[in-house]
């Protein structure tokens, strides 16, 4: 168990670093491309990251954590056009509105199990998607283009693509050191007995459910700040981010990256969105063998990537 | 002092009355049990006791307080925890682990988010003393799920004793347990007995007649009997239903 945790911290110091640095490879290689490219990734390992959270420690399959993707990119969105730029209040929106749409969502889907668990979640996701295809204001299907990135004390930093993508990392690093904290707390053991054995856990006296909405909530407030991230490297909003399609990539990023570790997540994000870069680079038909990878990451190892440098568990 | 009165308690399973109409008064600090034939309903009732199962009709009064319509997290919290005649454990977590999450369960304050539960001492030192209590303290690090089966059997004693239960419902502990394992199980229930209040279902005569201070006997969703082991042991209308010998 320590020794897991042990190889955890250098895994995580190396992913981490090796984000830090990537900037600088760009600068030497010459590809600005590539910062725009990781950025992206970002977005996507921190909600992947909070995905894991509920998926591999909670045991709730989500299928529509897309929605929190678009909630997060249209608080940007909506707040711009109010006239309020700052990066904070549109964090603070994100998790707003993202936290309410969990409580409330999660609560309901709750109830269920199993299948019926992931068809609700989806059916809610698809709700908040035809809720934005229809807000003509902000460019129903279209979506907008956003006017300026979000200003931090006024200032327009984040206009340069590196401060954005550090300011990402940034993000990253703070939501995986949270989620690392709550995972190996009191609360982190209610939430993984409950997908161990929630019966086992109701007779020493736990009632799962408020543990599991509270993970839900946290899940999709993070998850809505990866939609801000998201709208920030776009600077265009639109109910894409939130098509169900979406929904499914996060679960795949999962998968392949490993449930249930963290980093997985990340390393799943980061590896999912590089396949798709480099291989639409060779062919059109470049799904087709991002789900033959797929099909043999899962086949081969149950862990995903990480299945295959942790050895033997435990 | 009855600290369990149950009254006219029923259930139904479709046409078939698993519980009827059923009494049972357990005293404080007794060992209580409860034998009867296959299908009796035993695992029934204790669905029902602990809040697991819901109840047609009766009165469940725990310590003077009615339980009925209680979920079982708030019976437990109430002092009333049990163990399963299918052995339910959390696999995936060590044994120390096991135990230290029912410690936590009683200690109250789960909503806590930073603080490494790993290193929680007092959570670690009562479920070193509920393991040792069941003589598993060297499986402490163990997979659960890759212990034996009587070692598992004993473990989930270890995790109902940490919540501190003023009665304990134990579901047939020693089912498909070896012989030495079942012995050390049944001398654990005996040094229990009066430290905490035990309603024990159990197949195994010998050590149901070694333990109870009182025995009920089950049939049909009904208790035909209630007494000493010695009475219910000469009780023809007994040895007609369950002991089956004359
Ligand atoms: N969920 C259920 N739905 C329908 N019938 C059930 C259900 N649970 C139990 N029964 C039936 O109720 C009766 C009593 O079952 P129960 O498990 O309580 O018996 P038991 O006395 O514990 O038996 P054993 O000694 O085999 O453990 C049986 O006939 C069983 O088939
Ligand atoms: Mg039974």
């Amino acid at each position: 168990m320590t020794r897991w945790l042990m190889r955890r911290r250098v895994a995580a110091w190396l992913i981490f670093g090796g984000f830090a640095a990537l900037p600088l490879i760009a600068a030497m290689t010459g590809d600005p491309y590539l910062v725009v490219v990781a950025t992206r990734i970002l977005a996507f390992a921190m909600a992947a990251l909070a995905l894991d959270l509920i998926l591999g420690y909670g045991g709730m399959v989500s299928f529509g954590h897309a929605a929190y993707l678009g909630i997060g990119a249209y608080a940007v969105a909506i707040l711009s056009r109010a006239g309020i730029t700052d990066l904070g209040a549109h964090l603070g929106a994100a998790v707003v509105a993202g936290s309410a749409f969990a409580l409330v969502t999660g609560a309901i889907s709750l109830r269920t199990r199993g299948i019926y668990f992931i068809m609700i979640t989806l059916a809610f996701a698809q709700m908040a998607y035809f809720f934005f295809v229809s807000l003509s204001a902000y460019g129903g299907d279209d979506g907008v283009t956003l006017a300026a990135r979000s200003t931090v004390l006024g200032q327009d930093w984040l206009a340069d693509d590196r401060v954005l993508y550090y300011a990402a990392l940034a993000m990253l690093l703070g939501l995986y050191l949270l989620c690392v904290a709550i995972t190996g707390s009191r609360f982190g053991r209610v939430l993984t007995g409950a997908r161990e054995n929630p019966l086992r856990m109701q007779a020493v006296g736990f009632t799962p459910f408020r543990f599991q909405l509270t993970a839900f909530v946290i899940s999709g407030a993070m998850t809505a700040i990866a939609g801000v991230i998201l709208a920030n490297q776009a600077s265009y909003v639109s109910p894409a981010y939130m098509n169900w399609h979406r929904s499914g990539e996060l679960v795949v990023m999962v998968v392949l990256g490993g449930i249930g570790n963290l980093l997985g997540a990340i390393a799943g994000a980061t590896l999912a969105l590089l396949l798709e870069e480099w291989l639409a680079l060779f062919t059109e038909h470049w799904r087709l063998i991002f789900g033959a990878l797929l099909i043999l990451v899962v086949l081969f190892s149950r862990d995903g990537l990480t299945g295959l440098f942790r050895g033997r568990a435990k | 002092m009855s600290l369990l009165s149950v009254r006219g308690l029923r259930k139904s399973y479709g046409a078939l009355k698993v519980t009827d109409d059923l009494d049972l008064e357990v005293t404080e600090g007794e060992l209580h049990a409860i034998i009867g034939p296959n299908g009796a309903g035993k695992s029934t009732l204790i669905a029902q006791l602990s809040g697991q199962a819901g109840s047609d009709a009766g009165s469940v009064l725990f310590a003077g307080a009615q339980m009925m319509g209680k979920p079982m997290p708030a019976r437990v919290r109430a002092g009333m925890s049990r163990s399963f005649q299918i052995t339910s454990i959390l696999p995936g977590f060590s044994v120390l682990e096991n135990v230290s999450t029912a410690v936590q369960a009683r200690a109250g304050s789960s909503f806590r988010f930073f603080a490494p539960v790993a290193r929680d001492a007092d959570l670690n030192e009562q479920a070193i003393a509920a393991l040792a209590q069941v003589g598993l303290s060297d499986r402490a690090q163990t997979r659960a799920g890759s212990l034996s089966h009587g070692e598992k059997r004993a473990l989930e004693l270890a995790i109902a004793l940490a919540t501190q239960p003023r009665l304990l419902l134990l579901d047939e502990p020693l089912a498909g347990t070896s012989g030495a394992e079942a012995e050390r199980l049944v001398q654990v229930m005996a040094g229990l007995k009066g430290q905490v209040t035990l309603v024990l279902i159990e197949h195994d005569m010998d050590a149901v007649f070694a333990l109870a201070d009182r025995v009920s006997v089950l049939v049909y969703g009904r208790i035909i009997a209630t007494g000493m082991p010695a009475e219910i042991r000469a009780d023809p209308a007994v040895r007609a239903a369950y002991l089956g010998d004359a």
